[in-house]
């Protein structure tokens, strides 16, 4: 009791010599933000030395295109995510407007490259709009608004498909499969469509106008207002992208499988927030990266793909340790982030 | 600069302003000082645009205005620091000190690096050094709030309004601050400055207008106006004057046992209490004067286990109580009638019989159910004995007026029989007639022998409810009052006193000026220097 | 809801609101049996409404912890994951008997409970969060320990599945039960009480002394332990463990039902009998659209529409 005594006021003294604060504290600080950051990287580094090391299949050509390809479409999935996250709201609708998008782009492209490509975006940019407008300027939850979009977006889905028993196939000869299908260098176009549309997204998160007011809304709403942010304006601009991400996703999903598949996309929004929240943004909004969605995403597919990789293990477990591992990161956020604010 | 006349402003039931002139000049820092429920913040938020006036006129640079909404008064010049600093604290410095207006270059992109060096000038002209670059909430609140002065000052504002400032700085921080704000009037800029903190109002500011009960009472030069005055100006009393007759419901003294049945010893909070002790036994009222934010409701919550201590203990009948919980301090028999009834007493939405019923439901059931014939019987006699006006038992306690919400509290903390009750501001912004009662109960509770801390910004109040007075300052007790000292005059002096020089010779040295002072060991030792006032009763 | 406020537009706004709030749940399930009655062939048939009465109780009973957990101002997404636990928990230990088995899955659902509980309530974590965590992990739970749907054959389940007592489904009458329990819980015991407080105003319970972390534990208790009743149910009327679909978008049924119930999102109110009148909205809601052929698809888009109607109708209360 004596020695915490003690400590407190020392603490106090430095403090009101140093002015900001106690040169331990920041240390401490500036360490649990290096965790916050690069934790998933690291994990990511020794999953992949790991599973090299284990099978002789985990770093083959094939393998790591594969990996590449399905991540792609989460990848996508999980930006729009990240702008939603880093203003503290959650998009729930994204597994629906995916597969929502894939069935439109499928139907679509017998009218061509630019319907196919153009209508899911509209279509799910729409649903992403009426979801911004209803949260921003009605005020309600955002979880309970996507959770009922979902339904919808899914209903619409059921209802373009004879109710899930039509599916829309893609003509392999066209130019929309071929978005899909094609490789340049040896890569999937869905890849190099990913990785451009990060740099696009990182570059409008971190050097716009628009990307600063996401972090502000999401850091502190009424300060952002008092500031002279259009929180409202802000608020509807990232579940508008959001949808179009998803839609976006969907179609290309669409055009590699080469039909619209109607029964994907159902669990894509938790994988797509787990991977945004294990890349290290906090749910509670003003902190994300996408480089570090980036990881999250590949740390996903990484681990699903050990686990089919042993053969024994059931997909299942994908599930449980996603859920796991998003448990852990959120305790270990809600218990930094409680540090970092004890000042 | 920007001047209010015949400001007036009414919420349902309160007249918050009636009649307000003021008027904010150029290169001067003007002091905004009143109790609680003054109307300070009131008169604040309708000059930022957060209030539209019922009536009065605002004219900014000579022509009338009015504001919308705080963005418009922002972008016309006039802005507000917060007491909490109203930032976004995981960005950087400069993203902060630039939202919204940040320097593009080629493709419409944010040009960091001017941004950088603009944000860095900007503050150095302020006199802060700080890396801009790191997120805002790593620095200290002082220089968050330099920051937030930063932004206010680089938005072209010709207005600032500072609503406490200083509350949760370092010393060393509120130089820099003061040291901004002159460098603020320098260059003409119009300050607004609320604050309790007499030292700091002489110190920095120019002029002062102070409110009470929604109307000013005085505006003019500080200088030359005594601290006595001036405190005599925000609590109503003139100094020596004494009424023949209490308006009060309060008797006289009360006959108090010679043991005393709670002792707190160097109760310390960080940026709030620095070693307050007190003692209180069965049968008296003890009251806890000093200006709003000296830190009489923290001193209450420590008690209660309400606020997490750094230091000191809390000993009830000889048994230390677990800091820290209210559950503990309630089952020791502590009871708090907190400050802010409405968020942090009543629950709105429960019927008067439930939130009478509350704290004393685990008593009042068994095996988990509720005995409701039990619970009847204890509000029957409560809402009987306290009078409480409500349409019957089942109405919402958010529909009743605010003395009866107060009865209700009470009756809830009654039904626990505590041995301790403390009461902080228990007739605030209640009508004239359950004042009366509320007052007659506290006395009649005292007779019965249970230990009385009352809070009160209103003097008459204090004195006449009260067998001893503790003047707290800063956090700390300043002076205790006792026997034929508790007079008005008395604590007007004891609170207006300046640091270090004690108006009036004290019998008691302001203990715990230093927080180790205070013995870490087990509270259970008895308080060597508080227990003053024995001499009384 | 819609047919009363275009007939009444004269009506004071405000009260119209509040007695939309508090009857309109009442007032739409009437509307809809009439509508029925009169419209829908067959529907007047015992045999009709002990179908649309088995149909509903495992939302009802799942609606019941999610009205708990949204009265102390909070929410369980978890509940679908947990009724698929509880399936295969159920038919894994099926070997030992049917109430060995049972009592194993309610055990489950406890401990998914407690997670969530000491998640909101220890750690802080928003409610959203921590129990969305908790559904993606116990959906997977559920299906590494029973991979794929199995029939479960027990004559016991059996019995609980289709058997019933003077012509009332055993698993309506649990549901009833349970209703019943629930709503003494609330209104009866200091549990009830406190829980109530606590989702009105937080600072004043805690100041008030009441033990609000272990309330909150307990209220996603009961809630988890309810979702693996109705897991428990669900299997034996379906007679198959299929932890894959079972409980999948259960949370949002659970949801609309408290919500259409006119149990506010902003906690501090629990409507028992709003949320079986909600329970039976929905349910009579996609009864009518499938009897008129209508495709699942719209019941989908319908249920939509009703929630955000029902939390939009609501918003002004969380704004007094």
């Amino acid at each position: 009791m004596t020695t915490g005594t003690e400590e407190t006021v020392v603490r106090a003294e430095t403090a009101a010599v140093s002015g900001d604060d106690p040169p331990g504290a920041r240390r401490s600080e500036r360490l649990s933000a290096v965790a916050q950051q690069h934790g998933a990287l690291v994990t990511l580094a020794v999953v992949v030395v790991a599973a090299s090391l284990g099978f002789d299949t985990f770093l083959t050509g094939d393998n790591l295109e594969n990996m590449a390809l399905s991540s792609a479409f989460l990848a996508v999935v999980a930006l729009g995510m990240t702008f939603v996250i880093v203003t503290g709201g959650i998009d729930l609708s994204v597994g629906s407007l995916f597969a929502l998008g894939g069935v439109l782009a499928a139907w679509g492209s017998q009218y061509g490259t630019v319907v196919a490509l153009l209508l899911p975006l509209v279509v799910c940019g729409l649903v992403g709009l009426v979801n911004g407008l209803l949260i921003a300027r009605s005020g309600l939850a955002p979880f309970i608004v996507t959770l009922a979009s979902m339904l919808g977006a899914r209903g619409v889905l059921l209802a373009l498909t004879d109710e899930g028993s039509r599916t829309y196939l893609v003509d392999k000869g066209s130019f929309f499969a071929d978005l899909g299908q094609g490789a340049p260098l040896g890569i999937g176009v869905p890849v190099w469509i990913t990785v451009a549309l990060f740099v696009l997204g990182a570059v409008v998160l971190r050097r716009t106008r628009f990307g600063q007011y996401v972090y502000a809304v999401g850091g502190n709403e009424d300060a952002a207002a008092l500031m002279g942010a259009p929180v409202a304006r802000t608020k509807v601009g990232v579940y508008t992208l959001s949808g179009v991400c998803a839609g976006l996703a969907g179609a290309l999903n669409a055009a590699w499988l080469v039909s619209g598949v109607t029964i994907l996309g159902s669990g894509m929004e938790l994988e797509a927030i787990s991977a945004v929240v294990i890349g290290g943004s906090l749910l509670t909004g003003g902190f994300g990266y996408l480089s570090g969605t980036l990881v999250g995403v590949a740390l996903l597919k990484v681990i699903q793909n050990v686990i089919n990789q042993i053969g024994s293990l059931d997909s299942a477990y994908q599930q449980v340790v996603s859920g796991a591992f998003l448990a852990v990161v959120v305790i270990a956020q809600t218990w930094l982030g409680r540090r970092q604010r004890v000042l | 600069m920007l001047t209010v006349t015949g400001l007036c402003k009414t919420f349902p039931g309160v007249r918050a302003l009636s009649d307000v002139d003021f008027t904010a000049r150029a290169g001067e820092v003007h002091a905004l000082v009143g109790e609680n429920g003054a109307g300070k913040s009131t008169l604040i938020k309708v000059l930022t645009g957060v209030y539209q006036p019922d009536a009065g006129e605002l004219a900014y640079d000579g022509s009338p205005v009015r504001f919308a909404t705080p963005l418009a008064a922002q972008q016309a010049g006039i802005s507000t620091i917060y007491q909490e600093v109203n930032l976004v604290p995981l960005m950087s410095v400069a993203r902060n000190l630039f939202l919204g207006r940040e320097p593009r270059g080629r493709l419409g992109l944010i040009d960091f690096r001017r941004m950088h060096r603009e944000a860095r000038e900007t503050l150095r002209g302020l006199g802060v050094e700080v890396d801009v670059r790191r997120p805002l909430r790593e620095l200290g609140v002082g220089t968050q709030q330099m920051v937030a002065l930063a932004r206010a000052v680089a938005v072209d504002a010709r207005v600032v309004v500072m609503d406490e400032p200083t509350s949760s700085l370092e010393p060393r921080e509120v130089r820099t601050l003061f040291g901004v704000i002159r460098t603020l009037r320098d260059r003409g800029i119009a300050v607004v400055y609320v604050s309790h903190r007499m030292d700091e109002l002489y110190e920095i500011c120019d002029a002062v207008t102070v409110l009470r009960d929604g109307r000013v009472v005085h505006t003019g030069q500080l200088a030359g106006l005594e601290r006595l005055k001036l405190v005599s100006l925000m609590l109503g009393r003139e100094v020596g004057e004494v009424r023949a007759e209490g308006l009060t419901k309060f008797s006289g003294t009360h006959d108090a046992a010679a043991q005393p049945v709670l002792e707190a010893t160097g109760l310390t909070v960080r940026h709030q209490l620095a070693g307050v002790s007190l003692s209180l036994r069965p049968g008296e009222v003890v009251g806890l004067g000093g200006l709003l934010g000296s830190g009489r409701s923290e001193t209450a919550k420590a008690v209660a286990g309400a606020l997490p201590l750094d230091d000191g203990g809390v000993v009830v009948a000889g048994v230390p109580v677990r800091p820290g919980s209210t559950a503990a301090a309630i089952r020791a028999g502590i009871s708090l009638l907190p400050e802010d009834r409405k968020s942090e007493g009543i629950v709105p939405g429960l019927s008067v019989r439930e939130n009478i019923a509350l704290a004393a439901l685990p008593g009042l059931s068994r095996f988990g159910l509720v005995d409701d014939a039990r619970i009847d019987r204890i509000v029957d006699t409560f809402m009987k004995r306290l009078r409480i006006k409500a349409a019957g038992p089942h109405q919402k306690v958010g529909e009743l007026s605010g003395g009866n919400q107060q009865k209700v509290l009470l009756a809830r903390w009654l039904a626990l029989h505590p041995k301790v009750l403390l009461l902080d501001e228990p007739t605030r912004g209640i009508d004239v007639g359950a004042k009366a009662e509320v007052q007659a109960l506290v006395d009649e509770l005292a007779d019965d022998g249970l230990a009385v801390l009352l809070i009160s910004s209103d003097p008459e109040e204090l004195i006449e409810g009260s067998d001893r007075v503790i003047v707290l300052k800063d956090g700390a007790v300043v002076r205790e009052l006792t026997g034929d000292e508790v007079t008005e005059d008395g604590l007007l002096r004891a609170i207006a006193a300046e640091p270090g020089r004690p108006a009036e010779p004290t019998r008691l040295a302001p203990p715990a000026a230093t927080p180790t002072a205070a013995p870490a060991s087990p509270p259970a030792a008895g308080p060597a220097e508080t227990s003053a006032g024995d001499s009384d009763g | 809801m819609a047919e009363l406020s275009f007939t009444q537009g004269t009506l004071d706004r405000a009260r119209l609101l509040r007695l939309s709030q508090e009857y309109g749940v009442y007032a739409g399930v009437v509307v809809l049996l009439l509508f029925n009655f009169v419209f829908t062939a067959n529907f007047a048939s015992a045999e009709n409404f002990r179908t649309q009465a088995v149909q509903v109780a495992p939302v009802l009973i799942v609606a019941l912890g999610m009205a708990l957990a949204i009265g102390t101002e909070g929410v369980d997404l978890s509940v679908g994951s947990v009724m698929a636990l509880s399936t295969s928990l159920l038919s894994l230990y099926l070997g030992y008997g049917p109430w060995v088995a049972t009592l194993i899955a309610l055990v489950g659902g406890a401990l998914i409970g407690v997670a969530n509980g000491a998640l909101v309530a220890f750690v802080g974590v928003q409610p959203i969060v921590a129990t969305l965590a908790l559904m993606v992990a116990a959906r997977g739970l559920a299906l590494v320990l029973l991979p794929q749907l199995k029939d479960v054959r027990d004559p016991g389940m059996a019995a609980l599945g289709s058997g019933d007592v003077l012509g009332v489904p055993y698993l309506v009458l649990i549901a009833a039960a349970l209703a019943l329990l629930v709503a003494f819980a609330v209104r009866r015991t200091t549990f009830g009480r406190q829980l109530l407080a606590i989702g009105d105003s937080r600072p004043a319970a805690r100041l008030a002394g009441l033990p609000v972390r272990r309330v909150l534990v307990v209220v996603y208790v009961c809630s988890g332990v309810l979702a693996a009743v109705a897991g428990v149910l669900a299997t034996a009327r379906l007679t198959a463990s299929d932890p894959t679909s079972l409980g999948t978008l259960m949370e949002l049924s659970a949801i609309t039902a408290v919500v259409v119930g006119g149990t506010p999102l902003s906690g501090g109110r629990v409507r028992i009998g709003g949320t079986v009148a909600g329970a039976v909205l929905i349910q009579l809601l996609t009864t009518t659209l499938v009897k008129h052929d209508l495709p699942p698809s719209w019941t989908q888009i319908a249920q939509a529409v009703v929630i955000v109607g029902a939390v939009y109708a609501a918003r002004e209360r969380g704004k007094r």
